[in-house]
């Protein structure tokens, strides 16, 4: 590279963080796939039920919920660009925000579920309540793990573990909270809007 | 071989080997029993020779798994073992359990044997692939928990490494799924729901485990690739096995009673079960054409490819073939389950266990590898072996595909007996392949006896 300085605009050859990552966003991107190629099918089967079930969502959450998501990810495209210019502890603020958003996005999830399972659905309702509890808990359950990925990255910021030169950890895992917030945006208008 | 202790390891593999043999004549017994259906009646009855041929397997893997552990954990963790004693303390007690146990099995009948032995205290019996008698079962246990103390206590005064993390997991992981064994619930439901988080636990998750540990070693050994190269094949080989294995036990929950959705779970986490398998398949590969040295056991090389390829023939292809539910509604208990279960057991445990022999015992027998001849026998051995099996599997699917044809289909299905006389052909066919992995079998034990030409000692 001729130039010192990288810039956040900097083209990769490769994908950013470490390349086992990336095997596991695609293992992850393609398991979710393969449920949204399922949910196709099964709605093409069930229109009816599907539209009917559909109106019980609460689409505003949702909504709420996908800006929270996209913020995040947000704070996190500041986190890398913060370490790139070597600013660790901006770094490590820029990743607690992000995590504060991921709270937020668990707090709305579970007001959420909880209205859901007190109206006596659960899994075996019907076909529909069955993609959409188990598409949003696989998806809850992959936010709660990316919180501890970037949990553990922000520790190791703040102990001074990365530099303008040496961070390809906080890149892995902004790579990870993406995927996250993607399946999302996928997830979201698949489940809660399009009929 | 670099520590003393590792010989511990020795009499691990010969046990392993010497069941194996075992395992394999009753696996010939019930094949002809399948075309011959009073052959040794009453003195061998068929369901007595199935439980053998599947216990003896059961066991000479776990004497394979803990024979390789002995061997590689001191190498890994740069340090004798915690207490070579004990190793050879739990394996006199393990193969003594486990010789009764047969002896049992085999001697009385199946009701007086769990009469003899306080099944009546806790009702542990009489569940495929756990027929265990209760003292065997609390025997594995402290076998095992022996056995895992003291490898343990190894690895935490030692290097801890990636590969022996990993082996740790599983073993551990081993250990506690074994517990549900214990578990006999009288609703049958919840009996086989969580008989399976013993029985698929085990050989779709925490197994992969210690197959990818092995299989990671050996190839470290003979190709001499980095070990940070290895290490992360290692964990993403891993992650994505307990990504889809775990939930993919919802592939034996579509017909049990358990709730529909488990269709939906089962089909899509199974169906990526797959995956990892490859994945092992294209690192074999990967790490034997970056070698950086010519190891002299050719053999073992060979084994090790072996398994990658196999194993994803066998679990992951012919796993897929009847894992989706809408198929599986058709092919559940037929010859193609029985067709799969031969080539995965195969291609994943047998083979990373017979590479690990033939990767360590010629170690433990001062050389570096054995002579030419010895090997050239050996790969012979694979290959007869190998291709017995694919033709095994190929006899199965076929006589698995025609079953699901005659009783499954159609306005007017055949009755199961009816359409046994109706496959019986591929049930000969597969019963004489049978005897061709014999002659395989015999021919790998050969080659270690194998006086031909020189034996390699230079590292």
């Amino acid at each position: 590279m001729i130039n010192n300085t990288r810039t956040s605009h900097e083209i990769h050859a490769t994908p950013p963080g470490d390349l086992a990552i990336w095997f596991f966003i695609y293992a992850e991107l393609l398991a979710f796939g393969v449920f949204f190629v399922a949910y196709a099918f099964a709605r093409a089967n069930n229109v009816e039920l599907f539209n009917e079930s559909q109106q019980h969502l609460n689409r505003t959450s949702g909504a709420i919920n996908t800006l929270v998501l996209i913020t995040s990810s947000y704070f996190m495209v500041r986190a890398v660009a913060a370490i790139k210019q070597g600013l660790s502890n901006s770094c490590a603020r820029w990743i607690a925000a992000a995590i504060g958003l991921g709270f937020v996005f668990l707090a709305i999830k579970i007001a959420e579920f909880n209205a859901t399972f007190a109206t006596g659905i659960s899994l075996s309702t019907n076909t529909f309540y069955m993609f959409y509890l188990s598409l949003t808990l696989f998806h809850f359950m992959h936010v709660i793990l990316g919180m501890v990925i970037l949990a553990a990255i922000m520790v190791k910021a703040l102990r001074g573990g990365y530099s303008a030169e040496n961070h390809i950890g906080v890149e892995t895992g902004a790579s990870y909270w993406h995927m996250v917030d993607l399946l999302w945006i996928i997830l979201f208008p698949l489940v809660y809007v399009i009929r | 071989m670099q520590y003393q202790s590792q010989a511990v390891a020795k009499p691990y593999f010969i046990a392993a080997i010497g069941l194996f043999v075992g395992q394999i004549i009753f696996g010939l017994i019930m094949g002809y029993q399948y075309v011959v259906g009073d052959f040794l009646f009453p003195e061998i009855p068929f369901n007595v020779a199935r439980m053998v041929h599947t216990n003896l397997l059961i066991v000479w893997l776990l004497f394979g798994f803990m024979g390789a552990t002995h061997y590689l954990i001191p190498e890994e963790a740069e340090t004798e073992l915690f207490s070579p004693k004990l190793g050879l303390i739990t394996f006199w007690v393990f193969l003594v359990a486990g010789a009764l146990t047969i002896v049992g099995y085999l001697m009385v009948p199946y009701a007086t044997l769990a009469a003899m032995t306080g099944n009546d205290l806790l009702p542990t019996m009489g569940r495929e692939f756990l027929e265990q008698p209760l003292i065997t079962k609390v025997g594995i246990v402290i076998v095992v928990l022996t056995f895992l103390f003291n490898i343990s206590m190894t690895v935490l005064k030692g290097r801890k490494t990636s590969i022996s993390l990993v082996l740790l997991v599983g073993l551990w992981g081993l250990a506690i799924f074994f517990l549900f064994s214990f578990y006999n619930p009288s609703n049958l439901v919840l009996d086989k729901y969580f008989w399976w988080w013993t029985v698929h636990l085990w050989v779709e998750g925490v197994w992969e485990l210690i197959l990818g540990a092995m299989l990671a070693f050996v190839l470290i050994k003979v190709t001499g690739v980095d070990r940070e190269v290895i290490e992360k094949w290692l964990y993403v080989i891993i992650a994505m096995t307990l990504i889809t294995g775990i939930i993919g036990t919802g592939h034996h929950y579509f017909w049990i009673g358990t709730p529909e959705y488990w269709q939906w779970f089962g089909s899509v986490f199974s169906a990526l079960e797959p995956i990892p398998f490859f994945m092992m398949t294209v690192f074999a590969f990967n790490m034997v054409n970056r070698r950086r040295r010519e190891h002299p056991n050719k053999a073992a090389t060979l084994w090790a490819l072996g398994t990658g390829v196999m194993a994803f023939l066998g679990a992951g292809v012919w796993g897929f073939l009847h894992t989706l539910a809408p198929v599986n509604f058709f092919t559940h208990g037929t010859q193609v389950t029985a067709a799969h279960g031969h080539m995965a057991f195969y291609g994943a445990y047998v083979m990373v266990n017979l590479a690990m022999i033939s990767y360590a015992m010629p170690m433990l027998r001062g050389r570096t590898a054995n002579s030419g001849a010895a090997q050239t026998l050996e790969m012979w051995s694979f290959w007869l072996m190998t291709v017995s099996i694919v033709f095994i599997t190929l006899f199965l699917t076929a006589a698995g595909i025609l079953q699901v044809w005659l009783q499954r289909m159609g306005d007017t299905p055949m009755g199961f007996m009816a359409a046994q006389d109706q496959i019986m052909i591929f049930y000969w066919l597969r019963e004489i392949t049978g005897f061709v992995f014999l002659l395989g079998l015999v021919m790998y034990i050969w080659s270690f006896f194998c006086k031909k030409g020189e034996a390699q000692t230079a590292a």
